[in-house]
């Protein structure tokens, strides 16, 4: 029966003229000014080095479709765009192919490439392409002397309006508690103990009734540009964006940023492995990498990338390095996301989380 | 209900005060509707009116996101050759134009096919459980759509269905049946039986019969059937969100995550277009509606 | 007087009436058999199988045939025995070879937070673990020790749970079996229920409430008016959900048209514009839009039967105007009312689309959270439950539509 429909359904797609050349891979990611920056230093240079092509779709992060397409045995993405604790789930739960760092290229200075990455930032299923980070905006035009620290954020009595936050505990109960005084690094171990959730959410709490939520990492600056909220979370590299390709007068406050990786991963049964895995070598090379960066404010994952990074790709006079997550100004009061935390924790508080915005 | 000329004082502020609130709620039903048109042409990218289109500026004015319906997701805009083919290849959302309209075409094949044999059957004085099949059939309008996108994905997803155009065909021919029964049936309360009967004792089969007699007098019923179970797959967007993969996104999918992910007004372009194909069909189904009602000799109302 | 043979004449006849009778009928019934084959298979039982799972779980006893064995003979409360504790590592080892081990540890996990690196991590290490297994697992996690894990393994590895269906109803199951109240800041689905019904009642309530007269203008009209304007109903009827709903998007942000003229006619102040979006509001609004056309139509259709002559006649009888409506014309309208009221209520209570795009936190249906389960907490358990919740209240509707309106009186258009 399967055998039947699966033959019948391809007769389909070859009527309706989707292109099933073997050499188009679906690569999925973040959209927006991300996705835009992957076109740019990954998907164009290599579609004319091989010739292959780059379907290129969007989606909001988790694991749910990846899971669905492996247990439904009918693989359409190729590569995934994804979350550290997302691909370490994804990894355990063998909906994933395993990747061997030694297969990667080395740097364009020699260095092997398990060496050349940042600690931490390759699995057995994954290699990550940049460093990126929750971080919080407001409109400068419309605040004169705007918000410095996380704690102002909360503090809508000093600098009134709504704000907008991610529709999702993560990030969300770190920042609460950094605003609440509790230092960066013990962030985790409080989050561990009951009260220490009680507190972050009753910290949530005392704004809640001025949150607008978002899901899509677009709609911060959006948020921002309609005078919807007064400040908002965002990733760093769309307010970058904003402000370096559409001159908004936003401002991004580092502190309290939690920064996290993107790794790229191949969802287990991958239709077009071989030529996704030519993607994800050249993709995560060195000049790739340092190229990426001149499109959006994400740090490489390589060291041998960090020397190569120059200005925005349109206005020379603007340097990227002093806006990467990872330039020491902007890690004074940082934090970076712990994945084993969330992995084991992320049902119970996405769960706490949805009732408490119920509520 | 013209106002007699015996009316009083209070029976004439009464009367014009509810036609102006009948005013007011026809507004509330078609400002929305219009109000995407001029927004479509904004030249900045939102959502809202910029003090230059109020003042009326042509500057303020563009093509730009419907010329960005055709370029979003080629491969290469600026080439100067195969530029078309590009777009018809390439272009996310004339993708998923032609795959609205390749899904909409089959599943209202389907659905109306069966549909209308249906129809026939339960219209007959002798059918047994006309009632409860009536109900079994008219059912997929009232399971929420959510439960039937999650069960037919789980269960198409064994079948090897999940993300292939067959799996959104078939998933929306159930959602057309029932709007292919109701109106089929509807026309066929009015449907004189002595015809079939003359042209049975005259020698004819009952195939012939359906196609030469029956049919070209329900044709109406059957068409506005067909139409109403387009526009359902045309305007479904959870099942596909559920069932479908990029290759077979719709275009209710691709602004469905347009509005989620990246609001631009490339979407109020798309809905324009949208609105003025909705306008067309209702013409073509008030058509159809008058021819049938003159062929079946009814006045029309 | 009957002779013998009239008799048989008349078994002959009745029994080739009967016949031809059978026939007919069958005939009558072929015609719908392919559509109900059709149904039966894409739509019935991939229906029926997916609420199946709000009661049948099967990750952890598949994966860990071992353990289910030993703990079915568990009592709950005793000490775990080193059987136990051994028949969990043999698991574990080719649950780690066949990377299944995350399903369990996520299994688990819904029953026990916390416990999904403590599988993770201990498959890592357990291929290399010696027997006695009660010391060995507890060094390389103290937390094996914690009987509290082993109770959630017992729960996990029942096959048919209700445990599902509570969760739908904000209740728990125990470890033994029994079931008492969620948690009360984890009582959410009970929560979402009560407003997906407010909210159904108060689309339902403002559907009536502008439908009825619209319907009663176009129905006392001119033909040619009420034409007319008819199409000016089903415009939107036609038109996509996704375009009306980015339509309100478009009307009621913070920088949309409505509250534009608010601010233009002084209404409002420009930095303290309304939120008509993205909240409870938000949905009411887009909805009734949406479903303004389903609550005319069929009170259009019923009012459009109403012969005029009876209100002139209660008029003449010295009825004003108020009485002539409300005693004669309005007991008259009580069908369409109902038609339209349930059956906006019944598409109501389903919905996803808007509350999905415009309706912030406060705004979301269990649509929306059955939908979040399936592609967010890939817990398709929990969805299966909580659509199984969902179908009794609209199949109890449907019924109720049945009898009252009865479904082939359904018309569009």
């Amino acid at each position: 029966m399967k055998k039947v429909t699966t033959l019948l359904a391809a007769g389909l797609a070859a009527a309706v003229g989707v292109a099933n050349a073997a050499d188009s891979i679906t690569v999925v990611s973040w959209g927006g000014a991300y996705t835009k920056s992957q076109v740019e230093a990954y998907h164009k240079p290599w579609m004319a080095a091989t010739g292959n092509t780059v379907v290129s779709e969007d989606y909001n992060g988790g694991l749910s479709e990846v899971k669905a397409q492996v247990e439904a045995g009918n693989v359409k993405w190729d590569l995934v765009d994804v979350e550290l604790s997302d691909a370490i789930r994804g990894c355990d739960e063998g909906l994933l192919e395993e990747i061997n760092i030694d297969d990667f290229p080395a740097g364009a200075d020699g260095t092997p490439a398990a060496d050349d990455f940042l600690p931490g930032t390759y699995t057995d299923c994954a290699v990550a392409n940049i460093v990126w980070s929750t971080i919080y905006a407001y409109d400068a035009s419309k605040m004169e002397d705007g918000p410095s620290t996380i704690a102002d954020f909360f503090d809508t009595a000093k600098f009134p309006g709504k704000r907008g936050l991610r529709k999702n505990p993560k990030a969300n109960l770190e920042m609460a508690l950094m605003a609440d005084g509790v230092a960066a690094d013990e962030v985790y171990s409080v989050l561990e103990t009951e009260e220490g959730i009680e507190r972050a959410f009753a910290k949530l709490d005392s704004i809640k009734g001025d949150v607008v939520w978002w899901e899509a990492g677009a709609q911060p600056p959006q948020l921002l540009a309609d005078g919807e909220v007064a400040m908002t979370t965002a990733y760093n590299g769309r307010i970058f964006n904003a402000v370096a390709s559409e001159d908004k007068p936003f401002e991004i406050v580092w502190d309290g940023q939690i920064w996290d990786l993107d790794l790229w991963v191949m969802p287990k049964g991958a239709p077009n492995k071989e030529a996704a895995m030519d993607f994800m070598k050249y993709s995560t090379g060195t000049e790739a990498l340092a190229a990426q960066a001149s499109w959006i404010s994400y740090g490489p994952a390589r060291k041998s990338s960090s020397p190569l990074v120059g200005s925005f790709h349109n206005k020379p006079e603007l340097e990227m390095a002093s806006h990467m997550p990872t330039s020491p100004d902007n890690l004074k009061n940082a934090l970076q996301n712990n994945f084993d935390f969330w992995a084991d924790n992320q049902d119970q508080l996405n769960e706490q989380f949805n009732a408490w915005l119920a509520q | 209900m013209a106002l007699p000329a015996y009316a009083g004082w209070g029976e004439r502020v009464w009367y014009y005060a509810f036609r102006f609130i009948c005013f007011l709620i026809f507004v509330f039903l078609i400002s929305p509707i219009l109000i995407v048109l001029p927004l479509s042409f904004n030249v900045e990218p939102y959502f809202s009116f910029t003090p230059g289109m109020l003042a009326g500026d042509p500057d303020a004015y563009s093509l730009r996101w419907y010329k960005d319906i055709l370029t979003n997701g080629m491969a290469n805009p600026e080439a100067t050759t195969g530029w078309w083919a590009d777009v018809w290849n390439n272009a996310q959302w004339i993708r998923s134009m032609r795959n609205s309209f390749f899904i909409g075409f089959f599943a209202t094949l389907i659905a109306t096919a069966l549909g209308t044999m249906a129809a026939v059957g339960l219209s007959r004085s002798e059918m047994p459980f006309k009632k409860k099949i009536m109900a079994f059939l008219i059912s997929p309008l009232i399971v929420p759509l959510v439960v039937t996108a999650a069960g037919t994905f789980r269960a198409f997803s064994e079948l090897g269905l999940a993300y292939t155009h067959l799996g959104v065909i078939l998933a929306h021919a159930i959602l057309g049946i029932p709007f292919v029964i109701i109106t089929v049936t509807a026309t066929l309360v009015g449907f004189d039986n002595s015809l079939v009967q003359a042209s049975y004792s005259m020698g004819a089969t009952p195939l012939k019969t359906f196609f030469r007699v029956q049919l070209p007098l329900i044709l109406p019923g059957v068409i506005s059937g067909a139409l109403f179970a387009f526009v359902t797959s045309f305007d479904e967007v959870v099942v596909v969100i559920a069932m479908a993969s990029v290759e077979q996104r719709t275009i209710p999918r691709q602004m469905f995550s347009g509005i989620r992910e990246q609001i631009s007004p490339t979407i109020l372009a798309v809905a324009t277009i949208l609105v003025i194909i909705s306008i067309a069909l209702l013409a073509t189904l008030e058509m159809i509606r008058r021819r049938g009602e003159r062929l079946r000799g009814v006045t029309p109302t | 007087m009957t002779s013998t043979a009239d008799v048989i004449d008349d078994k002959l006849l009745q029994k080739r009436l009967d016949k031809a009778m059978f026939n007919r009928r069958l005939r009558a019934f072929l015609l719908v058999l392919p559509i109900l084959l059709f149904l039966l298979v894409v739509f019935i039982i991939p229906i029926a199988y997916f609420l199946f799972q709000g009661i049948y779980d099967k990750t952890f006893s598949s994966i860990m045939p071992q353990t289910t064995e030993v703990l079915s003979e568990w009592d709950g409360t005793s000490e775990p025995t080193e059987e136990m504790f051994a028949a969990l590592a043999a698991d574990m080892v080719l649950a780690r070879e066949n990377k299944t081990i995350g399903k369990v540890a996520t299994r688990v996990n819904r029953d026990k937070p916390g416990s999904r690196s403590l599988f993770t991590s201990t498959a890592r290490k357990v291929s290399k673990l010696e027997a006695p297994f009660k010391e060995s697992l507890p060094d390389v996690k103290d937390k094996w020790n914690d009987i509290e894990v082993w109770q959630a393994m017992k729960t996990a590895s029942r096959k048919f749970t209700p445990g599902y269906y509570a969760a739908a109803l904000d209740l728990k199951l125990e470890s033994d079996g029994s079931i008492v109240r969620q948690d009360e800041k984890r009582r959410i689905h009970m929560i979402l229920m009560k407003r997906t019904l407010q909210i159904s009642f108060l689309v339902t309530v403002f559907c009536l409430m502008l439908g009825y007269p619209i319907a009663y203008l176009l129905a006392t009209l001119p033909a040619k008016t009420s034409n007319l304007l008819l199409i000016l109903v089903l415009l939107p009827f036609w038109t996509s959900i996704l375009v009306r709903t980015t339509a309100w998007i478009a009307m009621l942000q913070a920088q949309g048209v409505v509250n534009d003229l608010l601010v233009f006619f002084g209404i409002t102040a420009d930095d303290a514009r309304f939120s008509l979006i993205y909240n409870k509001l938000g949905t009411l609004i887009a909805m009734t839009h949406i479903l303004l056309p389903f609550m005319i139509l069929p009170l259009y259709s019923v009012m459009k039967g109403i012969p005029p002559s009876y209100v002139r006649a209660a008029k003449s009888l010295g009825a004003t105007n108020w009485t002539a409506f409300w005693r004669i014309y309005a007991p008259q309208t009580i069908p369409g009312v109902g038609a339209g009221a349930i059956l906006v209520f019944i598409v109501a209570i389903g919905y996803y689309i808007t509350p999905a795009l415009v309706g912030g936190q406060e705004g979301t249906m269990i649509s929306n959270t059955i939908d979040g389960h399936m592609r967010q907490s890939l817990n398709w358990n929990l969805a299966a439950a909580l659509a199984g919740v969902l179908m009794i209240v609209v199949l109890s509707l449907y019924w109720l539509y049945d009898r009252i309106v009865g479904i082939d009186n359904m018309k569009l258009g």
